[in-house]
């Protein structure tokens, strides 16, 4: 089931680079080459002069929320293989999952608890 | 493979890469239109009959301007973002069942482009990359509105992954797999939502995880950052947030990869909650070539509904507040993805005992 399956997925990246491939090569072909001014290719910043560059430092939050997004999204995948034959493991597979969906909320209280979720 | 395989292989990927290229100006045109009918004015009427034909003007338009880079670009992720934009929903969509197939003789004509026996973790791999291109397009274009529109976007969309991804481990725990199929290949989770409980009421996923419905249903405008949660590009704010330095076709890569997003998320609703292209009180799966087209049709038909609750959504709510997201996020549609998972875990190991 694995190699057939394969074949037209790639078709179908091939396909749609081939597309973006042409669409940017598109514009640069038919567009019109107008006369080139120093303002024209400045940084958009409604219409006023640039103060300073856009490389400046951000809330951690964002670096945070990053962070305990990967924890939990390895979490979530990892619970797909159980989901799959969850009802043949039975009551004793259903506990030990509980204990780790358990162990998931408390990370997240704790998240919540020390401020990790606060945005104000 | 026979080389005739190959080549029906072939057409079909074409055919569905075209359609989804094609979902664009439909969705554009729906949009519009949708938008005005309830804001109670015509919009655009002038182009083909009932302004059809505005969405290929646009586009045409757009090939024919100027197209510059600006000067303070990194030149390699400026090029690179609208392509990825566009590639990343498209090929996500290759999982989707979009109909029940036809058989002739023994040749079978099966209406997904691939049938893995691990679809969903192909889904949820290729979706959480769909935040790249946004982070690629505002990082490059060294512009504030674009910095801050990439920064709200990851913050988001990863958030609302998790509850994505929870809802839909939800989903494959009640899709049946006891005859030895795998419960995470997307057509068993449509074919398990064919057929009818009682012999009436339908067999789909929203009524036995309305929970997981909901979460998804919420997920979903967050993950292809509509209203309301359009942090990434709210208008009165940031501009056109991360396609703010982006002009002529790039622009346009930009905003088709939005759409198709768009009608992929509506397909997957379809997909894991609304049956797919099944009609709960008529076997369309027989392999015959009228079965086969009826459930393209039906799959169309849902796909439609949910597609115009998007346009409806968008222009009824207003928008929330940033930190108001990600609490909804982090502390609604988490534990509760998690408490349902629980519920669903209990009722169907005590069915099965």
């Amino acid at each position: 089931m694995g190699a057939e399956q394969l074949f037209p997925t790639l078709v179908l990246v091939g396909l749609v680079v081939a597309t973006a491939t042409a669409l940017i090569v598109i514009s640069s072909l038919f567009g019109p080459a107008r006369r080139k001014s120093r303002e024209k290719f400045d940084t958009y910043e409604c219409g006023v002069q640039l103060l300073d560059s856009a490389r400046r430092r951000f809330s951690v939050k964002f670096y945070l929320t990053a962070l305990i997004f990967l924890l939990f999204d390895i979490e979530a995948v990892f619970l797909i293989p159980w989901a799959v034959i969850y009802r043949k493991l039975g009551v004793l597979g259903l506990f030990e999952t509980f204990f780790f969906i358990a162990v998931l909320g408390i990370g997240l209280l704790y998240i919540y608890r020390r401020g990790a979720l606060e945005w104000d | 493979m026979s080389t005739l395989e190959i080549i029906v292989t072939c057409i079909k990927v074409l055919a569905v890469f075209t359609a989804l290229q094609m979902a664009v100006p439909v969705l554009v045109i729906m949009e519009r239109r949708g938008v005005s009918f309830i804001q109670d004015r015509v919009g655009p009427d002038r182009c083909g009959p009932f302004g059809l034909l505005q969405p290929f003007a646009d586009a045409a338009k757009l090939v024919f301007k100027e197209d510059i880079t600006p000067r303070h670009v990194d030149k390699l992720l400026y090029f690179l973002a609208p392509a990825f934009c566009l590639i990343v929903p498209t090929v996500a969509f290759a999982v989707v069942p979009f109909g029940s197939g036809i058989r002739i003789g023994d040749f079978t004509l099966s209406f997904q482009i691939a049938d893995f026996r691990v679809g969903v973790l192909y889904l949820l791999a290729i979706l959480s990359m769909s935040s790249f291109g946004v982070v690629c397009a505002g990082w490059a274009q060294n512009n504030k509105y674009g910095t801050l529109s990439a920064l709200r976007g990851v913050a988001q969309s990863v958030s609302y992954e998790i509850a994505m991804c929870l809802a839909v481990v939800a989903v494959v725990m009640s899709t049946n797999s006891d005859s030895g199929v795998s419960s995470t290949a997307m057509s068993t989770i449509v074919a398990d939502q064919g057929g009818t409980y009682l012999g009436f009421f339908p067999k789909w996923n929203v009524f036995t995880q309305p929970i997981a419905f909901f979460i998804f249903l919420a997920a979903m405008y967050a993950e292809t950052n509509r209203t309301p949660f359009d942090f990434v590009e709210c208008e009165q704010e940031l501009v056109a947030g991360y396609m703010t330095e982006y002009g002529s076709m790039k622009f346009s890569m930009l905003f088709m990869g939005e759409y198709i997003a768009m009608a992929l998320q509506s397909a997957l609703l379809v997909t894991f909650f609304l049956g797919g292209w099944t009609l709960p009180w008529v076997d369309l799966g027989d392999g015959s070539i009228a079965g086969g087209i009826a459930s393209v049709i039906v799959f169309l038909v849902k796909w439609f509904a949910v597609a115009w609750l998007y346009i409806w959504v968008r222009w009824t709510l207003p928008r929330l507040r940033y930190d108001k997201l990600m609490d909804l996020g982090w502390k609604a549609l988490v534990p509760l993805a998690l408490i349902n998972i629980v519920a669903t875990a209990f009722v169907g190991v005590w069915l099965r005992s």
